[in-house]
């Protein structure tokens, strides 16, 4: 693991900030999972908050419209991991008009745990942490799980918006974990946060004791990247270690993002569905980086915009954060629920696609999390050998990009992993 | 902004570090001793030393040129390959060994099999074996430091030990003269003291790691001890460190990234082979010195390590 540059100072101090569209681009999947079907159709008249889509399936997620106004169309529209999905447009009417109520704390408290899960799932809820799984699934374990992580580490650089939350909504995300622990009936809790983020492990103390809580270990992680992965966090706080191919089930442990826990807090307390989340727009491009509270499908020009004026031309336009986030062709994308952040880099910030053949210096190897070879695997890509590549476990490889990062030749190591995953695919279906 | 906007795989920034940065870095390290072997021996071995480098950027350069690759010579590889054989070669040898030498280690032992990260042995120390097998005149004719060229050659420390059983006072030297580079030996090879400060510089800044340097000359010490010409447990082992290439050879050549293992397990097991390797050839074979060999043999030997000692996968025991 490897301390990356600070970045995180150029919007950490921000208070969240909220951001409404005039139109939003509402994708039918936003999640892992089966894609859903739309339940409106063009010229509707909808809610904020309503839900537009949703399919019967085990896992997947329904889609709520984020502003109250008109539906525009149906159509096909870029997707920020897709590139291209069918999507939901709403004209924004301005009033924010809505029919939901927010629930009695009598009633939250009175909620079976099958009622608090189906809640979640009405809700829309999918892991904010940018993999999308559907959170009523992980609240519905197929193992006994004993043990609960919740994620505050975030550990790529850039991001701020889950600290933020911490900062701002400490209370409210601990209300969230304790619907979780209802679900779960866990008895251990861990609250992870990384050490570069001392106001939030200080809000957090300062809430548990004023609390009857007492239960709950605040697990304070140095600050590496990536400490913030879900075996990674497992490792360092259990001491355990997720089975090759396996799932944290396996060794009886769920892990939630904070800022899940916080969306979990709001649809059950506020009978809040998931149509917005908070996000950081950085990057050095940027007059005024900030965290906003932006709607699900806002395009991303309107939130660069919003953090403008721009100082010089984008050149790069990433949606989550740097280590992992996926560059797009265009800033007409819309956000979705799975969107951390958006980094506007400017000319001298874009790497050079050139590269050179591997050194072996070993640095790489030395760094890589989950104990494999890269270089080896990035070699073997590169010949098209991809028995090798599968030899050297190229299927445990979690993407973090943390090779590519320390690599002195600047390799493209995670395309060359990522093809190398791809073609096995392919060839083992056939 | 369309047509502007870049798109590629994440990670989407990088360590500010490249292989010109951290070939020019081992470069600057090993300065220090080259200018020990100039004050040693004289000129001569300026000389030397600047047509080697050259040599080896000239070849880099035309090869790159002729197969039309990106000509890369800036990057510092190539002129470290010159340097490290310069510095493996004695002090009087004539100005054409360096240009035959380098050109060898660049177009045959590096362009050849691919370029930078594709050969399989250490191209200066190919050179240098290329060298000491073709002239093993020139090769093994060495001088005492302060000494002109035209006096009578000079043997080095652990070619006088090969020859008869004698201790470290009867060559005249002491463990000082070692450690400063007061003796016998390669431009590059004799100033301990200076070559350990290099190593220590680039082990504070991670260039390298012990690994090597330390299974290498632990093991060596070891052998070399227990197992002398005078009887077991009788061996010299500071001698032993500081008379021939070890230094050189551990810290700077054996850690050669492109020719060495990746995990650290591997390096372990590279380090501790060529201590083996090169007690045994300063032992038994014919050569009073054997790092170079050592080396190169265990060169060949890391693709097979990298394959047999992975690091432990998370989640698979």
């Amino acid at each position: 693991m490897v301390k990356i540059e600070k970045t995180k100072f150029l919007t950490e101090h921000k208070p969240i900030e909220r951001f409404i569209p005039s139109t939003v681009y509402i994708p039918l999947i936003q999640h892992t999972g089966k894609p859903t079907l739309p339940l409106v159709k063009a010229g509707d008249y909808v809610f904020l908050g309503q839900k537009i889509a949703d399919i019967e399936a085990n896992i997947t997620a329904p889609v709520h419209s984020s502003v109250s106004g008109k539906i525009k169309a149906i159509q096909t529209y870029h997707h920020p991991t897709l590139g291209g999905a069918t999507a939901i447009v709403v004209e924004n009417d301005g009033q924010d008009k809505t029919e939901r109520l927010p629930l009695k704390e009598e009633e939250v408290k009175n909620l079976t745990s099958k009622e608090l899960r189906l809640k979640i799932r009405e809700a829309g809820i999918v892991g904010l942490g940018g993999a999308g799984f559907p959170t009523y699934v992980k609240l519905n374990p197929p193992k006994p799980v004993d043990t609960l992580i919740v994620n505050g580490a975030e550990c790529e650089p850039y991001l701020t918006g889950d600290f933020r939350l911490m900062l701002e909504k400490t209370g409210q995300i601990i209300k969230g974990i304790e619907l979780i622990a209802r679900c779960l009936e866990v008895k251990n809790i861990y609250i992870a946060i990384e050490d570069n983020k001392p106001e939030a492990i200080r809000a957090f103390e300062k809430e548990l004791k004023s609390s009857p809580i007492t239960h709950y270990k605040l697990h304070i992680l140095k600050s590496y990247y990536p400490q913030g992965g879900e075996k990674q966090l497992i490792k360092n706080i259990l001491k355990k270690e997720v089975p090759s191919g396996g799932l944290p089930f396996d060794v009886g442990v769920v892990v939630h993002n904070v800022a899940t826990c916080f969306a979990i807090y709001e649809a059950v307390y506020l009978n809040k569905p998931l149509y917005e989340r908070v996000i950081t727009v950085s990057g050095s491009c940027l007059t005024n980086p900030k965290n906003i509270l932006a709607r699900i499908g806002t395009p991303i020009r309107d939130l660069i915009d919003f953090c403008g004026p721009l100082k010089e031309r984008p050149r790069k336009i990433v949606l989550g954060g740097p280590m992992m986030g996926v560059a797009q062709y265009t800033d007409e994308v819309p956000l979705i629920k799975t969107t951390t952040g958006v980094i506007v880099f400017g000319e001298n910030e874009v790497l050079s696609l050139e590269e050179s053949f591997c050194i072996r210096c070993g640095r790489c190897v030395k760094y890589c999390p989950v104990g494999l070879m890269p270089a080896i695997l990035s070699l073997s890509s590169q010949s098209q050998n991809w028995q090798l590549a599968k030899e050297y476990n190229v299927f445990d490889c979690i993407e973090c990009g943390l090779c590519g990062y320390v690599c002195p030749a600047k390799r493209n190591m995670v395309q060359y992993i990522k093809s190398a995953k791809l073609v096995l695919l392919k060839n083992e279906r056939r | 902004m369309e047509d502007n906007l870049l798109v590629s795989f994440w990670p989407h920034i990088q360590m500010k570090d490249s292989i010109s940065k951290i070939m020019w870095t081992v470069f600057m390290c090993l300065v220090p001793a080259g200018i020990a072997g100039v004050y040693f021996f004289g000129l001569h071995s300026l000389l030397l030393i600047f047509i080697s480098i050259i040599t080896a950027v000239l070849t880099e350069g035309s090869i790159q040129l002729i197969r039309k690759n990106k000509i890369t010579i800036y990057d510092g590889t190539a002129a470290l390959t010159g340097l490290l054989l310069a510095y493996n070669l004695p002090p009087t040898v004539p100005f054409w060994i360096p240009i035959i030498g380098s050109f060898f280690a660049i177009a045959i032992a590096k362009q050849a099999f691919g370029g930078l990260g594709r050969n399989i042995f250490n191209p200066a120390l190919s050179a240098r074996v290329f060298l000491l097998l073709s002239w093993p005149t020139y090769m093994t004719a060495f001088v005492k430091p302060f000494g002109s060229a035209d006096t009578i050659s000079s043997a080095t420390p652990l070619s006088i030990l090969k020859e008869g059983e004698k201790t470290l006072s009867d060559i005249g030297l002491t463990y000082m003269d070692l450690f400063l580079g007061r003796r016998a030996g390669c431009i590059g090879e004799v100033a301990v003291f200076l070559l350990l400060l290099g190593a220590l510089v680039l082990l504070f800044l991670k260039i390298i790691t012990l690994h090597i340097p330390l299974s290498f000359i632990f093991v060596l010490a070891i052998f070399s001890w227990i197992f002398d010409k005078q009887g077991l447990f009788k061996g010299d082992v500071l001698f032993s460190i500081m008379s021939g290439g070890v230094i050189l050879g551990a810290f700077f050549m054996a850690t050669d990234y492109v020719t060495s293992p990746l995990t650290k397990k591997g390096k372990v097991v590279f380090g501790i082979g060529c201590g083996l390797l090169t007690f045994i050839i300063r032992r038994f074979a014919g050569y009073p010195e054997g790092v170079s060999f050592s080396i190169l043999i265990m060169n060949a030997f890391s693709p097979l390590i990298d394959r047999i000692f992975k690091p432990p996968v998370y989640g698979k025991k």
